[in-house]
C-alpha cells in the first residue's frame, strides 16, 4: 500500500466501511415493495417496466469507507438523488439493506433514527433549504436548538462554524440578503454545526455560477483536509466529480454501472456510457505515473516521480528534460519509468497500446 | 388523409351532443306545453313536499332544549374576552354596581388614532400611515367612533379565533389527505356558498340575540380562507426544507411548528388578510342578531329610510374596511419580502420602538381622558355630520330627475325583468333537473350529473321551486350584466397599461367593501325592489369579471404573441385567434366567481324587498324559524354549488384541450 499522499488516496481499502448499500431498490408505483420482495431482490428493467413501476434505484451495491469523498454521479433522472435519500432514509427503500457501521438503518426505531440524524449525519441541499424567517446565526444554531441545547451553547458553536466557513460579520443577515454562494456557506455551516460523521451533499454547488462553484469546491477541499468527514457527494458534473472524488459511482437509469477512482474510470471505462463521460476529461490531470509507466529498459533517468503523481504535475519537466523519469515507491526503489514520448502522446490525445496494458 | 380521417372521426360525438341537446330541449318544451296533463312535472305538487324544514326545526328544538347547558356555557366563556374587548374599545369598564360603580375608561380615541398612524408607518411608510390614520380620524370626526369601535372589538376577538381554528383545521387536512377530501373540502365549499344570512338563524336560536352569537357566526363564516391558506402554504414549502428538518432530527411536532409553518408564513398572512375582511363583512351583517356597531346603524337607518344616516354609517364601514385591508396587506407583503437584519439589541423596548410608542401613547391619552373629557369621547364640537347633505342631494335628485329615473326603472322592470322572471318561474322543475344533469354528464360524467340533478331536485322537493327560480332569475340577470360590463372593461385594461392603472384601485376598493354598503346609495335613488337589488348586485359582482379577464389576457406567454406577429397576424387576428382562446379558461373562472358573488349579494338584497330565497331566509330570521331558514339557505348554497361545479368542469375541459 502506498501512503505517500495522505488520507484521501485511493489506497484506503483497509479503512472501515462507514455506510454500505446492499442490493438497494427503490421502485415507485403500486405494490412496489411486494413486487421486489416476491422476486427476492432480483428483477430486470423489463420486469419492472412490465409491472408498471418506475425503477428509481435498482440493485445498488456499494460501500463508502471512512474519511473518503465518495461521489455519486449521474445525469438528471438517473436516480442519484433518490439513492442518497435512501441512504439517509428520507426515502424509504423498497428493498435491500442500508448498513451504517454494519447496522441496518431500515430496522432501527424512529427515535433511534432521529438520534442518528441529530448527531451523526449532516446534509447540504441543492437549493440551500435555509429557513427564511431565521438569520444566519439562528439558521446555523437551529439543528442544535432542536436537540435541546441552550442558547449560549448553541450560539457559541454556531459562531465557531461561521468562522470556519468565513461568514463572520454576517451573523444577523437573513437568507434573502445573501448571495447564492454565501447562502450555501450557511447551508454547509449548518450541516457541520452538529459535528456529523457522515456528510451528505446533494448537488450542493449546482445552483451556483461556474466561478463561485469552483471557489466552493476549493472551500470544500480545504474543509475536508481539516475535518476528515466521510462524504457522499451527488453531482451531475463529471469535472466536479473528478476534481473532488476519491471514488466515483456512475449511475444510469437507477443502476450503478461503475465504481472506481477517477483514474480507473478514465483508463478502464466499463461501458461506452462511461467512456462518453470521460472522453473530454483532461487526462493529464487524472492519470498518474503508475498507469503510464513501463518496465525500465536501462536508459538514463532525468528525474524521479511517485507512482501516484498526476502526469500534469511533471509533464513540463519531463518534456524539457527529454529523458525518462524513474517511478519510485516509498522505499526509493524504482518500479518502472515514464518516457517523455508517452507523456507527449497522452497530452496530444494519441491512443496506443501501452506496455503492460 | 390521416388528418382528414381523424377529424371526421372526432366530429360525430359533437354532432351527437347537438342532437341530444335538441331532443332534450324539445322534450322540456313538450312538458311545458302539456302542463295541463302533467302538472306535477312543471310545478312540484304541494302534497309531495318533503318537510325537511320541519325536521330541521325539530332537530334544532331538541338541541336547544337538551343542550342549553352547553350553549349557555359557550356563551359565558366566549363572553369574557368579548366583553373585555368591547369595554376596552367602546364601552368603558364598570366595576361594581349602581351608584357607587367605579368606571375605568375605554381607550382614548386620540390614542387609537395615533396608534393607527404609527401602525401604518411601521409596516408601510408615510403613505400608508396617512391612509390608515386618516380613516380612523374620519370615523372619529364624523361621529361614528363608538359604533366603529364596537365593530372593531368584535373583529379583534373573532379574528384570532378564526386564525387558530383555521390553522388547526388546515394542518389536519394537510396531514390526512382523506380528511381533506371527505370532510374539509366539502365543508369549506358549503361554508362559503351558504349565504351569510343563513348562518345567523341557528346562532340566533342557540345563543340568543347577543354579540356572542354574532361573533360565533362571524367566526364560522370567516374561517375557510385561513384553512385554505394553511393547506396551500404547507404544500408550497419547498420539499428540501422539509427534508432538511428531517435530517436535522426534528420530531414531527418540531418539524411542523418550527420549520414548516414559519416557512409558510407569507401565505398564511394572505389568509389572515382575507379572514379580517370576511370578518368585517360578517360583523356588519350579524348586526341583525345583536352585533351592534356600524352595521346596526345602517340597518336602523335603512329601516327608517333615513338615507343620510345610512350613508354616513356606510362610509364609516368603508373607511374601516380600507384601513384594515391596507394595513393587513402591507403586513403580508412585508412578510413575503422577508426579513432584514438589524443590530442585535437586548432591550425589548429598543427592539420594538413602534410597539413601545403605541403602548405609551395609549396609556397617556387614556389617563388624560380621566381628566380631560375631550380625550375620553370625541367632543361634539369637532364632529360634523353630512347626513343632511346626503338627504338634500337625494331630495334634489328625486325632485329633478324623478321622471327619468322612474321611467328607467319601470322600463327595466317591464321589458327585461318581468319577462325573464315569468320564463324562469314557469320552467318545469323536472326539465331543469334533467337538463342540468345532462350538462353535468356531458362536461364530466355520471358523478357530476348525479350531484347536479340531486341538488336541483332538493330545491323542488322541499317546496321552494318558485323561490329558487326567482333567485336564479335575479342572480342570472345580474351576473349576466356584470359580465357584460366586466369582461370588456377587463379586456381594455389588459390592452392598455394606463387604463389598468385607473381600474385597479377602483376594483381593489370595490372588493374590500362589505356587501351591505352597496345597497345604500342605490336604494336612495331607486327605492326598494328588484331594480335596486339588481344594480347593487352588479356593482358588487363585477370585480372578478374584470380582474380575471385582465389577468387571463395578460398571462398569455409573450412568446406566443410574438409567434403570432411573426406569422403575420394583424392585431385583431392576434387578439381573436391567440389571446382570447388562451385566456378563455381564466375568463370563465372570473365568470364563475361573478355568479357566486352575485348569488351572495342577491340574498342580502332581500333587505330591499326582493321576493326570492333571500326573502325566505329573511322572514325565517325575523321569526326565528330555524328549519325554514336553514332549508332556504341550503337551497341557495345548492344553486351556487351547481353553477360552480358545472363551470369548473367546463373550465377544466377547456384547460385540458389547451394543454
Amino acid at each position: 500500500m502506498t501512503t505517500e499522499q495522505g488520507s484521501t488516496q485511493p489506497g484506503t481499502n483497509d479503512r472501515p466501511v462507514k455506510l454500505a448499500c446492499r442490493n438497494v431498490w427503490k421502485l415507485f408505483g403500486t405494490n412496489a415493495a411486494s413486487f421486489i420482495r416476491e422476486r427476492d431482490g432480483k428483477a430486470s428493467m423489463a420486469d419492472v417496466n412490465a409491472a408498471g413501476l418506475v425503477g428509481a434505484v435498482r440493485a445498488v451495491d456499494l460501500e463508502i469507507r471512512q474519511g473518503e469523498i465518495f461521489i455519486i454521479m449521474g445525469l438528471s433522472g438517473s436516480g442519484k438523488s433518490t439513492l442518497v435519500r435512501c441512504m439517509s432514509r428520507l426515502v424509504e427503500p423498497s428493498h435491500g439493506k442500508i448498513e451504517f457501521e454494519g447496522k441496518d438503518l431500515l430496522k432501527i426505531s424512529d427515535a433511534a433514527l432521529i438520534e442518528l440524524r441529530r448527531h451523526r449525519m449532516g446534509m447540504v441541499f441543492q437549493n440551500f433549504a435555509l429557513l427564511p424567517h431565521l438569520n444566519v446565526l439562528d439558521n446555523i444554531a437551529f439543528p442544535l436548538g432542536i436537540q435541546g441545547q441552550d442558547r449560549a451553547t448553541r450560539e457559541a458553536r454556531a459562531r465557531e462554524v461561521i468562522e470556519l466557513v468565513g461568514l463572520r460579520g454576517r451573523e444577523h443577515f437573513y437568507p434573502r440578503e445573501l448571495s447564492g454562494g454565501q447562502q450555501q456557506r450557511v447551508g454547509i455551516a449548518r450541516s457541520l454545526a452538529t459535528k456529523p460523521e457522515i456528510w451528505f451533499l446533494d448537488e450542493p454547488f449546482s445552483a451556483l455560477d461556474p466561478l463561485i462553484r469552483r471557489e466552493m469546491q476549493d472551500e470544500l477541499m480545504r474543509l475536508q483536509t481539516m475535518l476528515h468527514k466521510t462524504i457522499v457527494f451527488i453531482t451531475h458534473d463529471f469535472d466536479e466529480a473528478i476534481r473532488l472524488a476519491d471514488r466515483i459511482a456512475i449511475m444510469k437509469d437507477g443502476e450503478v454501472i461503475q465504481i472506481g477512482t477517477p483514474e480507473e474510470l478514465v483508463v478502464n471505462p466499463a461501458t461506452d456510457y462511461v467512456a462518453e463521460f470521460t472522453r473530454d476529461v483532461d487526462r493529464a490531470k487524472v492519470i498518474s505515473a503508475r498507469s503510464l509507466m513501463r518496465t525500465c529498459d536501462g536508459s538514463e533517468h532525468g528525474g524521479t516521480v511517485s507512482p501516484d503523481a498526476k502526469i500534469a504535475s511533471f509533464s513540463a519537466n519531463i518534456v524539457s528534460a527529454g529523458k525518462p523519469f524513474a517511478v519510485i515507491n516509498g522505499t526509493g526503489k524504482p518500479i518502472g519509468e515514464v518516457t517523455p514520448q508517452a507523456v507527449i502522446d497522452l497530452l496530444a490525445g494519441i491512443e496506443h497500446a501501452r506496455a503492460g496494458a | 388523409m390521416t388528418v382528414a380521417a381523424s377529424a371526421s372521426e372526432a366530429r360525430p360525438p359533437l354532432q351527437r351532443w347537438l342532437l341530444v341537446w335538441a331532443a332534450a330541449l324539445a322534450a322540456v318544451l313538450l312538458v311545458f306545453l302539456l302542463q295541463d296533463s302533467v302538472p306535477w312535472a312543471v310545478n312540484y305538487p304541494a302534497s309531495a313536499v318533503v318537510p325537511v324544514a320541519d325536521w330541521v326545526s325539530a332537530l334544532m328544538g331538541w338541541i336547544k332544549s337538551n343542550l342549553s347547558w352547553l350553549t349557555r356555557s359557550i356563551t359565558a366563556v366566549l363572553g369574557v374576552p368579548l366583553d373585555f374587548a368591547l369595554n376596552l374599545l367602546a364601552k368603558n369598564f364598570k366595576i361594581g354596581h349602581g351608584a357607587d360603580a367605579y368606571v375605568l375608561p375605554r381607550l382614548s380615541w386620540v390614542g387609537v388614532c395615533a396608534v393607527a398612524f404609527i401602525a401604518g408607518h411601521a409596516v408601510g411608510g408615510r403613505k400608508l400611515s396617512l391612509l390608515v390614520g386618516g380613516c380612523f380620524l374620519y370615523i372619529a370626526l364624523f361621529g361614528q367612533w363608538t359604533s366603529a369601535m364596537l365593530t372593531l372589538a368584535l373583529i379583534s376577538i373573532a379574528v384570532p379565533f378564526c386564525i387558530v381554528t383555521g390553522l388547526f383545521a388546515g394542518i389536519w387536512a394537510w396531514r390526512k389527505p382523506w380528511a381533506e377530501r371527505l370532510i374539509v373540502s366539502p365543508a369549506l365549499d358549503l361554508m362559503q356558498t351558504i349565504p351569510t344570512f343563513a348562518y345567523l338563524i341557528p346562532m340566533l336560536l342557540l345563543f340568543g340575540n347577543s354579540p356572542v352569537s354574532a361573533m360565533i357566526a362571524t367566526a364560522i363564516f370567516a374561517t375557510p380562507p385561513m384553512v385554505r391558506a394553511t393547506m396551500l402554504g404547507l404544500t408550497r414549502v419547498p420539499l428540501e426544507i422539509g427534508e432538511f428538518s428531517d435530517m436535522a432530527g426534528c420530531t414531527a411536532r418540531q418539524k411542523l411548528w418550527r420549520v414548516l409553518l414559519p416557512s409558510a408564513r407569507p401565505t398564511l398572512m394572505v389568509g389572515v388578510n382575507q379572514v379580517i375582511m370576511l370578518a368585517l363583512n360578517m360583523v356588519i351583517i350579524a348586526s341583525m342578531i345583536g352585533a351592534g356597531g356600524l352595521g346596526y346603524d345602517v340597518l336602523l337607518a335603512l329601516r327608517a329610510l333615513k338615507v343620510g344616516e345610512a350613508m354616513e354609517a356606510g362610509l364609516a364601514i368603508v373607511a374601516l374596511a380600507i384601513a384594515l385591508d391596507r394595513l393587513s396587506q402591507a403586513i403580508a407583503h412585508k412578510q413575503a419580502k422577508g426579513h432584514v437584519h438589524q443590530a442585535a439589541n437586548p432591550s425589548f423596548w429598543r427592539r420594538h420602538p413602534n410597539l413601545s410608542l403605541a403602548i405609551a401613547i395609549l396609556a397617556v391619552t387614556t389617563l388624560l381622558g380621566l381628566f380631560v373629557p375631550a380625550f375620553a369621547a370625541v367632543p361634539k364640537a369637532i364632529t360634523f355630520t353630512t347626513a343632511p347633505l346626503w338627504k338634500a342631494a337625494v331630495n334634489w335628485v328625486t325632485i329633478n330627475f324623478f321622471d327619468a329615473i322612474e321611467a328607467f326603472r319601470v322600463a327595466l322592470i317591464l321589458n327585461v325583468l318581468n319577462p325573464v322572471r315569468a320564463f324562469c318561474e314557469g320552467f318545469p322543475w323536472l326539465g331543469a333537473v334533467f337538463l342540468l344533469g345532462l350538462a353535468g354528464y356531458q362536461l364530466s360524467g355520471l358523478r357530476l350529473a348525479a350531484l347536479v340533478a340531486a341538488l336541483t331536485a332538493f330545491c323542488a322537493v322541499t317546496g321552494l321551486w318558485e323561490k329558487t327560480m326567482a333567485t336564479v332569475y335575479l342572480c342570472g340577470i345580474s351576473a349576466f350584466i356584470a359580465c357584460l360590463i366586466g369582461i370588456p372593461v377587463g379586456l381594455m385594461a389588459a390592452r392598455s397599461d394606463r387604463f389598468e392603472k385607473i381600474v385597479t384601485p377602483i376594483i381593489d376598493t370595490l372588493q374590500v367593501l362589505p356587501s351591505f354598503c352597496f345597497i345604500i346609495p342605490v336604494v336612495m335613488l331607486f327605492r326598494v325592489g328588484d331594480v335596486t337589488a339588481m344594480i347593487a348586485t352588479i356593482a358588487f359582482a363585477v370585480v372578478p369579471a374584470i380582474r380575471y379577464t385582465n389577468h387571463g389576457i395578460r398571462q398569455v406567454p409573450p412568446a406566443l404573441i410574438e409567434a403570432a406577429k411573426v406569422s403575420g397576424c394583424t392585431p385583431r387576428q392576434t387578439f381573436f385567434r391567440v389571446q382570447l382562446p388562451l385566456a378563455l379558461p381564466e375568463i370563465m373562472l372570473g365568470v364563475n366567481q361573478t355568479i357566486l358573488m352575485a348569488l351572495a349579494m342577491i340574498i342580502i338584497c332581500a333587505m330591499v324587498g326582493t321576493r326570492d330565497l333571500g326573502q325566505e331566509v329573511f322572514i325565517a330570521l325575523s321569526k326565528a324559524d330555524s328549519g325554514r331558514g336553514i332549508v332556504a339557505g341550503l337551497a341557495i348554497a345548492f344553486i351556487g354549488i351547481v353553477a360552480d361545479r358545472l363551470f369548473n368542469a367546463w373550465t377544466a375541459k377547456a384547460r385540458a384541450r389547451l394543454g
